[in-house]
C-alpha cells in the first residue's frame, strides 16, 4: 500500500465495471438541478407533441377575442368614448317621403329573415391576452413552440453531429484528412453566413425541414475547430497511447475515450446552438425563407409583437419571450448537469 | 539568526459541513532556524507540507489558508506584517525559485526582459544600467554568452540554462535568503549536478543562506549543512547533516535513506517505508543472478527513427531521433536503457510497439518481424508487449472507472468468455499488485500517484504479455513509493518472467532492475554492456560523466 493512500471505503465500492455513458446516466439522476431542468424539457417536447398531434392548439387561428383582448387578470380594457357629440334623443325622424329605398325595406327584411344569423360574441378577455386578430396569445405561443423548438433542437443536432464528427476526424487523424477538413471548414467560413443560407435556401426550397438542414449546414463550423483543437490536444495524451498500446481501434480511441473527455466542449456549444438556432429562425422567417406565413413560431410572434408593444399590447411579447426563456434556460442547465455527470472528477461535490 | 520559524502550524479551510468550517492540516507545529550563510534543507514526501512551510515564510499561500506560530526574519514577525511590508521582504531579501522553469518563465517575454523589470521596479535602476546588472547576473549564474542570452525567449534556452536564468532572477536584488523548492527535479542529472554546484558556490560567494526543499535526502546530503525530515506536517527529525547521515535517530529518516536504491550494493528487494515503521528490519537479500540461457524473446536491429520537419516550402529536414539500436532481451531479463532527456530513449521505447512508427529496423518478436506485419497480425501481437509509461496521472483515462480500465484490454482482444470472468481476472490483478478490491469501482484522481501506476501495471498484466516496456515508470514517484513500485515490478518478474525495457534517467534505479545497460546520448547508444560491468569500469566519457553526477549524499559523507 502506498504511504499517502487515500481512504478506501469498501462500502462505497461497487464490483462491477459500468460504461462511461451509464456512469454518468446514474450521476446525472441524482443531480437535482438537472433533473427538474430536463421534466421542464420533456414537458415542452409533450406539449409539441400534443400540438402536432392535434390535441392541443388545433384551433390557434380562430379569433376568438376582440383585437387585442387583454389577459383576464387585467379584465376587459375600459370602455372609452370614441365620439364627442352626444347622441340626439328622441324618436328618428321620418323621411320616407324623401328616401327613393323606402318602398324596398319591407322587402329585404322578409330576405334577410331567410338566413340564420349566427354572431359570435367575441371576449373580451382571453387567457393570455389576444393579438390584434383576436387569436388566443397562449394557443399561439404552444403552436409556435412547435416550429421553434423542432428547428432549434433538431438544426443544434444536426450542427454538433457534424461538427464533432468531423472536428474528431480532422483532429484525430490530422494530415491529409485534416487538410482536407480545414479546407471545407475555411470554404464554409469564408461565405458570408448569410449568403450560405440563402444558397442553401434557393435548394432546399421553403418549409420547416429546410430551415432545419440550412441551419444545420451552416452553423457547424465553430464547434468543428474546438472539436478538433481537444482531439488534437487529446490524440497525444498519454492515455490515448496507453489505449493504442493495449489495441484500442482507432474508433475506439476516438469516441470511446477521448470523446468524453472532451464532452463538455460539444455539450456547452450544443447549449448556445440551439438558442442561436430559435433566434436564426426568427431572421430566415423575416426575410421569408423561414416557416410559411400562415405558420406561427416563437420568431414570427416577436416581429408582432414590435408593433403590439408600441400601442401598449405587451402580452404577445411575453408570451413568447417567457417560453423562450424558459426552454433556453431548462436546456440549457440541463446540457450543465449532463457535463458535470460526465465528468467523475465532481462526484461527491454536490 | 537570519530566519527562525517557531511553531509554525498551516491549515487550509476545504469547506464547510452544517456551518462548522473544515479544515485540513497541513503543517503541524514546525520549528527550525535558517542560521547566517548557511544551507538548510527541508526534506519529506510529497504532501509532508514542506512547499507550504517556505511558502508561509514569504507569505505566498492561497486566500484559504490559516497559519499560527511565529516566522521570525532578523528578530521580525513576518506572520504579523502587512502586504506591504511582506512585499518589501519578498524578493529584495528573500528570493524563490520554483520547481519548473518552463512554468515560472513567461513564454512571450525575452529572457533580459523579465530579468529587468525587478531590478527597475525594486531597485529603481534606468534601462541602460539595469540591462548591465542583468548581463552581469546571467554571467554568474554561468550562462555562456551573457549577452546573446539576454535577448533570447525561454523556449530556446534548456532546462538547465532556465532555470540557472530563474536564479539569476532571483539574485537580482541581493537577498540575503534564497529558498529553492526542488529547484533540479524537473532537471536532468547532470545538469542537476551543474546547478547544485552554481548554488553552492553562489552561496559562499555572496554570504547568503538558502532553504532547500527536496524529497531526495541523497541530494540534500550534497549541498546541506542542517536537514529538517519531515512527514505529515510535523518535523520527525532535524540536525547537522553529518549527523543524519551517520546516525539517523528517528525509524522515517532511516527509512528515506535506505529505500533508495544505491550504486554501491545489489539488491533483490528495496526496503520500504512501512518496513522501518514497523521498526521490521529484515535482511536484505542480494540478488539471485539470472538464467543466461533463457530464451531470447526480444531481438532489435539497427532501429532507427526520424521525424521530418518542413524547411521551406517543399524541403524537409531530418531529425534523427534514434539511430542504428540492437540489443536482445531473454525471458525474465531487464534491459536497462539510460540516457537523458533528448536521448531518444523514450522515442526507442515507443518504436518497439510501433507507436511511433521506425523508420528502419527490425524488431524481432517470436521470429517475427513486428514491422512488416498486417494489422491484424499486429493486433495479435500487440497483447505480448505492452507499455507502463512515466507519467501515472495522465496514462490513465480520467472517465474510466478503474474496473472500466482493465476490462476494456482484455474485451478488445477476447480474453475471459464473458463480462463476469473478465471482471473476476480483473480483481484478482487489483490484489497482485497491492490494491484493494473497492477501487474497481473508482476514479484515477482518487488515488495518489504510486496507486495510479500499480493499475497502469495492472492493465498491462490483464494482457499477459511476455515484454513490458517501462518508461520511466518511477520517474514522477517521491522516492519511497518509487520503492514500493520497483519492489513490484521485481516480483511480478519472479512471478511471470516477463522481460522488461526499464527506460529511466536515473542509474540508481536501473542498476536495481537491470542485467543489461544501454547507454543513450543523442539517439546513438554510446554504451551498451552488462550492469556489472557497466558500474565497475564505464568506458565511455558520458558514462563516466552520469556516474559521477548521481547525488551519493550519504556515501560523500561517510567516506
Amino acid at each position: 500500500m502506498s504511504v499517502t493512500s487515500v481512504e478506501l471505503e469498501p462500502a462505497a465500492s461497487q464490483i462491477h465495471s459500468e460504461g462511461v455513458w451509464r456512469a454518468a446516466w446514474r450521476r446525472f439522476a441524482t443531480d437535482r438541478i438537472g433533473v427538474f431542468a430536463a421534466t421542464i424539457v420533456i414537458t415542452f417536447l409533450l406539449l409539441i407533441a400534443a400540438s402536432a398531434l392535434g390535441f392541443i392548439a388545433e384551433n390557434w387561428e380562430a379569433e376568438t377575442g376582440v383585437p387585442n383582448a387583454r389577459p383576464h387578470f387585467l379584465g376587459p380594457a375600459p370602455v372609452v368614448e370614441t365620439s364627442v357629440i352626444a347622441m340626439p334623443s328622441g324618436p328618428n325622424a321620418d323621411l320616407t317621403e324623401l328616401d327613393p329605398l323606402a318602398p324596398r325595406y319591407a322587402e329585404w327584411d322578409a330576405q334577410t329573415k331567410q338566413y340564420a344569423v349566427n354572431e359570435t360574441t367575441k371576449a373580451q378577455t382571453l387567457a393570455f391576452g389576444g393579438d390584434w386578430r383576436g387569436r388566443d396569445v397562449l394557443a399561439k405561443a404552444v403552436k409556435g413552440s412547435e416550429i421553434s423548438v423542432f428547428v432549434g433542437v433538431l438544426a443544434a443536432l444536426v450542427a454538433t453531429l457534424i461538427g464533432t464528427v468531423l472536428g474528431a476526424i480532422s483532429g484525430f487523424f490530422g494530415r491529409r484528412i485534416g487538410d482536407l477538413l480545414e479546407w471545407i471548414y475555411n470554404v464554409f467560413e469564408a461565405i458570408p453566413g448569410i449568403l450560405l443560407i440563402f444558397a442553401f435556401a434557393a435548394v432546399f426550397g421553403r418549409g420547416m425541414i429546410s430551415v432545419v438542414l440550412i441551419l444545420g449546414l451552416t452553423g457547424w463550423t465553430g464547434l468543428y475547430r474546438q472539436v478538433r483543437a481537444e482531439f488534437m490536444k487529446h490524440g497525444s495524451r498519454e492515455y490515448v497511447r496507453a489505449a493504442e498500446a493495449i489495441g484500442a481501434s482507432n474508433t475506439s480511441r476516438m469516441f470511446r475515450h477521448i470523446l468524453p473527455n472532451v464532452s463538455h466542449v460539444v455539450l456547452v456549444r450544443m447549449a448556445l446552438l440551439v438558442v442561436g438556432f430559435i433566434k436564426a429562425e426568427v431572421i430566415l422567417s423575416y426575410l421569408g425563407l423561414g416557416v410559411g406565413v400562415d405558420d406561427v413560431s416563437w420568431g414570427t410572434m416577436l416581429a408582432e409583437a414590435q408593433s403590439d408593444l408600441i400601442r401598449g399590447y405587451w402580452w404577445q411579447l411575453a408570451a413568447a419571450t417567457l417560453s423562450m426563456a424558459v426552454f433556453v434556460t431548462a436546456f440549457s442547465l440541463m446540457t450543465d448537469a449532463a457535463r458535470d455527470a460526465l465528468d467523475p472528477k465532481l462526484r461527491g461535490l454536490e | 539568526m537570519l530566519l527562525s520559524v517557531q511553531d509554525l502550524a498551516v491549515s487550509f479551510r476545504v469547506g464547510k459541513v452544517n456551518g462548522n468550517v473544515e479544515r485540513a492540516g497541513a503543517v503541524k507545529g514546525v520549528t527550525f532556524d535558517v542560521p547566517q550563510n548557511s544551507t538548510v534543507a527541508l526534506v519529506g514526501e510529497s504532501g509532508s507540507g514542506k512547499s507550504v512551510t517556505a511558502m508561509s515564510i514569504v507569505g505566498l499561500l492561497p486566500e484559504n489558508a490559516e497559519c499560527s506560530g511565529s516566522v521570525l526574519w532578523k528578530q521580525h514577525e513576518l506572520l504579523a506584517s502587512s502586504a506591504d511590508q511582506l512585499r518589501a521582504v519578498r524578493g529584495r531579501e528573500i528570493a524563490c525559485v520554483f520547481q519548473d522553469p518552463m512554468q515560472s518563465l513567461n513564454p512571450v517575454m525575452t529572457v533580459g526582459a523579465q530579468l529587468v523589470e525587478p531590478l527597475r521596479t525594486h531597485l529603481g535602476m534606468n534601462r541602460r544600467v539595469a540591462r548591465d546588472r542583468a548581463i552581469e547576473l546571467l554571467d554568474e549564474v554561468g550562462l555562456p554568452e551573457p549577452a546573446r542570452r539576454f535577448d533570447s525567449y525561454p523556449h530556446e534556452l534548456s532546462g538547465g540554462q532556465q532555470q540557472r536564468v530563474m536564479i539569476a532572477m532571483a539574485l537580482g536584488c541581493e537577498p540575503k535568503l534564497l529558498i529553492a523548492d526542488e529547484p533540479t527535479t524537473a532537471l536532468d542529472v547532470t545538469v542537476q549536478r551543474q546547478i547544485l554546484n552554481l548554488l553552492a558556490s553562489l552561496k559562499s560567494a555572496r554570504g547568503m543562506s538558502l532553504l532547500f526543499i527536496s524529497h531526495d535526502l541523497g541530494l540534500v546530503g550534497e549541498i546541506a549543512d542542517h536537514v529538517v525530515v519531515m512527514r505529515h506536517g510535523e518535523v520527525r527529525e532535524q540536525g547537522s547533516t553529518e549527523r543524519i547521515f551517520s546516525s539517523p535517530a528517528d525509524n522515517y529518516t532511516k527509512a528515506l535513506l535506505a529505500c533508495r536504491p544505491t550504486l554501491q550494493d545489489h539488491v533483490a528487494r528495496l526496503r520500504v517505508i512501512d518496513d522501518h515503521m514497523r521498526d521490521a528490519v529484515a535482511a536484505r537479500p542480494t540478488a539471485k543472478p539470472k538464467d543466461p540461457e533463457a530464451p531470447v524473446v526480444l531481438e532489435v536491429r539497427s532501429l532507427a527513427k526520424s521525424f521530418w520537419s518542413p524547411r521551406g516550402l517543399f524541403r524537409k529536414s531530418e531529425f534523427k531521433a534514434v539511430r542504428d539500436v540492437s540489443f536482445t532481451l531473454r525471458k525474465g531479463h531487464t534491459l536497462g536503457v539510460v540516457g537523458e532527456s533528448g536521448s531518444g530513449k523514450t522515442t526507442m521505447g515507443l518504436s518497439l510497439l510501433r507507436l511511433h512508427e521506425p523508420s528502419a529496423g527490425q524488431v524481432i518478436f517470436d521470429g517475427q518481424d513486428l514491422l512488416t506485419l498486417t494489422d491484424r497480425q499486429r493486433q495479435v501481437m500487440r497483447r505480448r508487449i505492452q507499455i507502463v509509461f512515466q507519467n501515472p496521472y495522465a496514462s490513465l483515462n480520467p472517465r474510466f472507472t478503474v474496473g472500466r480500465t482493465l476490462v476494456e484490454p482484455m474485451e478488445i482482444h477476447g480474453i475471459g468468455k464473458d463480462l463476469a470472468a473478465r471482471e473476476a481476472r480483473a480483481l484478482d490483478l487489483l490484489l497482485r499488485v497491492g490494491l484493494d478490491p473497492s477501487a474497481f469501482g473508482k476514479y484515477p484522481h482518487e488515488f495518489s500517484g504510486g496507486q495510479r501506476q500499480r493499475i497502469a501495471i495492472a492493465r498491462c498484466l490483464t494482457l499477459d504479455p511476455e515484454v513490458i516496456v517501462l518508461d520511466e515508470a518511477v520517474s514522477a514517484l517521491d522516492v519511497s513509493v518509487q520503492a514500493q513500485v520497483l519492489n513490484l515490478l521485481k516480483d511480478l518478474q519472479d512471478a511471470f518472467g516477463f522481460a522488461y525495457v526499464f527506460i529511466s534517467h536515473d542509474l540508481a534505479v536501473v542498476r536495481f532492475m537491470s542485467d543489461e545497460v544501454l547507454v543513450m546520448k543523442d539517439g546513438v547508444v554510446v554504451e551498451q554492456a552488462s550492469t556489472e560491468t557497466l558500474l565497475a569500469a564505464p568506458k565511455a566519457a558520458y558514462t563516466q560523466a552520469l556516474l559521477a553526477a548521481i547525488p551519493r549524499g550519504a556515501a560523500s559523507v561517510r567516506s
